[in-house]
């Protein structure tokens, strides 16, 4: 019999993270890794930036060239579909028709982009999630100005709104909330957000998308043009090019096995174990962070990475302990590799012009937010989130490194309120 | 170990510093990553692969 593999499904940041990471924590069976898109593993967070603004050719977004990749020994199966899991037996289908039994499968298939059905089959809508997303909006915006509307005003709207109006296009940034990223940065930030998108000419509307309209003339034999958004107050918006910027669907479409709880991402417990040998990391998976008590799921880089790392070494444990209790029967012994739950202080980043914004903790799902404006033309400004009480979070906007890493230390675990206030004076003031 | 860095696609997320503080510091300005050592002593090699694999921006590279 031929050993089985590890499988690892979705080859992005945390797909080509956690292959490395096995072969770190000592995995020398084979490995597959297994994705959808036809390109190398490449990094998602430069395509509404430097990418789309064109500063950035995709080899620049390559995670890890072909030399790096090499030595990991991979089986690497891109332009591959997983269609299905049997968790008891732990064996994939793959939309080859190939049933691939496995030792243990680590799930990164992040999410999809969430569209509307209303604007299906017009020419000029766009979503961005994928390289190729990117690169077929980056080519409508070269070559002329054009009127874009932006629906969805979170924080890939925010950055795609930004590059497009740098780049001198009249931009239009529609969204439910009134405050742009309210969700994830609170209602004093995206208020200054909101300051800067209008200073620098984006026009910000609250409203709701009712449909989408097709230009008047459409090339014959060509599919529909978009030529305008009607949104549910009888308003009109003239458009060029359309991007729905309205969210994401966690990728588990494929995973139907009743042992697997796909109520939003894929359910994990403190350890990111999904079942026996079945672990999940980044965008697709919800786990249970062992500091919070609750049920988290991120769409952060940083997360993806961490979260890799962390579900390639707990499968290697388990499965380390599984053969031995196959070889002596107790699974009991010396030197075991032993599970760790995974429990980061979260992180992410978003840059807008030239301001970054940088968050640790959690700051979505907060029922206290309290922001202090350092430099209000600046923008230089910093958020405290809480919950039941407690300090969770930290978001700082325009501030320097130091400042922010001395943030980091006041959310890495949550802390009664006044404390964290006070600490998050004193981190913005010193030098 | 030879450690080079790719310093213009760095998002400042300063976890590198957070994980090597002897190898890596980041610019006041602008909190882009700064090459303290490019070839560290033997006893920094875990926390710099550490912190090339859990750079968000695949700006660290090491040669072994
Ligand atoms: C435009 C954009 C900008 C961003 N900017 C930032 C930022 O500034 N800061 C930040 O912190 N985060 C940002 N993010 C989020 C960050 O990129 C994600 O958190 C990260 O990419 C998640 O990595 P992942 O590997 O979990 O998932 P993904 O990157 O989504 O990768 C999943 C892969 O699995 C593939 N796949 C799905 N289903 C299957 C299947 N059944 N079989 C095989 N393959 C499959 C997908 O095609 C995809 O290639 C941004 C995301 C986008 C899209
Ligand atoms: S971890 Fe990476 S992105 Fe962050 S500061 Fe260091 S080099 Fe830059």
């Amino acid at each position: 019999m031929t050993a089985r593999p590890i499988a690892v499904v979705g080859a992005s940041a945390a797909g080509i993270t956690a292959a490395e990471a096995l072969r770190r924590a000592g995995w020398e069976g084979p490995l597959t890794l297994i994705g959808d898109e036809p390109h190398l593993p490449y990094d998602r967070p430069p395509l509404s930036k430097q990418l789309l603004h064109g500063a950035w050719e995709p080899e620049r977004l390559l995670l890890r060239s072909k030399e790096q990749i090499d030595p990991l020994g991979l089986e690497l199966r891109l332009g591959t579909r997983a269609t299905g899991l049997d968790v008891a037996t732990r064996t994939l289908t793959l939309d080859d028709g190939e049933r691939l039994a496995c030792a243990g499968v680590i799930i990164a298939t992040g999410v999809a982009a969430r569209t509307l059905p209303a604007a299906d089959g017009l020419a000029g809508v766009f979503t961005l999630r994928t390289l190729d997303d990117a690169l077929a909006l980056r080519d409508r915006l070269s070559g002329g100005a054009r009127r874009l509307v932006v629906v969805g005003n979170g924080v890939l709207g925010c950055e795609a709104a930004a590059v497009a109006r740098e780049l001198g296009h009249d931009v239009t940034l529609i969204g439910r909330q009134p405050v742009p990223m309210v969700a994830a940065v609170g209602p004093g930030i995206g208020e200054l957000l909101a300051e800067e998108h209008t200073a620098r000419g984006v026009r910000l509307l609250t409203g709701e998308v009712a449909e989408f309209e097709a230009a008047s003339d459409p090339a014959p034999g060509a599919p529909a043009q978009i030529g305008g958004v009607r949104l549910a107050d009888g308003s009109r918006l003239p458009a060029d090019l359309v991007l729905l910027a309205i969210g994401s669907e966690p990728a588990v479409g494929w995973l139907a096995d009743p042992a697997l709880d796909t109520t939003d991402g894929l359910g994990c417990d403190a350890y990111c174990a999904a079942a026996p040998g079945i672990y999940a990391a980044g965008d697709v998976a919800r786990w249970e962070h062992p500091l919070h008590g609750r049920p988290l799921r991120f769409e952060h880089r940083m997360n993806a990475t961490e979260q890799a790392m962390a579900a390639a070494r707990n499968l290697v444990a388990e499965l380390t302990a599984e053969r031995a209790a196959e070889d002596d029967g107790t699974g009991e012994g010396a030197e075991r590799p032993e599970r760790r739950p995974f429990a980061p202080v979260p992180y992410f980043w978003s840059d807008q012009y030239g301001l970054k914004l940088q968050a640790y903790g959690l700051t979505a799902g907060a029922d206290q937010v309290e922001t202090t404006v350092l430099e209000h033309d600046a923008r230089r400004a910093v958020a405290l989130f809480g919950r039941d009480g407690l300090a969770v979070g930290v978001l700082a906007c325009a501030l320097p490194p130091r400042q922010i890493r001395a943030l980091r230390a006041v959310v890495a675990t949550p802390v009664p309120w006044e404390e964290a206030r006070e600490r998050v004076r004193e981190a913005t003031t010193a030098g | 170990m030879k450690i080079t860095i790719d310093a213009e696609k760095c998002c400042a997320a300063g976890q590198c510093v957070l994980v090597a503080p002897e190898v890596f510091d980041q610019r006041d300005e602008d909190g882009v990553v700064v090459l303290l050592d490019a070839e560290p002593p033997a006893e920094q090699h875990d926390a710099v692969r550490e912190a090339a694999a859990i750079c968000p921006a695949a700006v660290i590279e090491v040669q072994e």
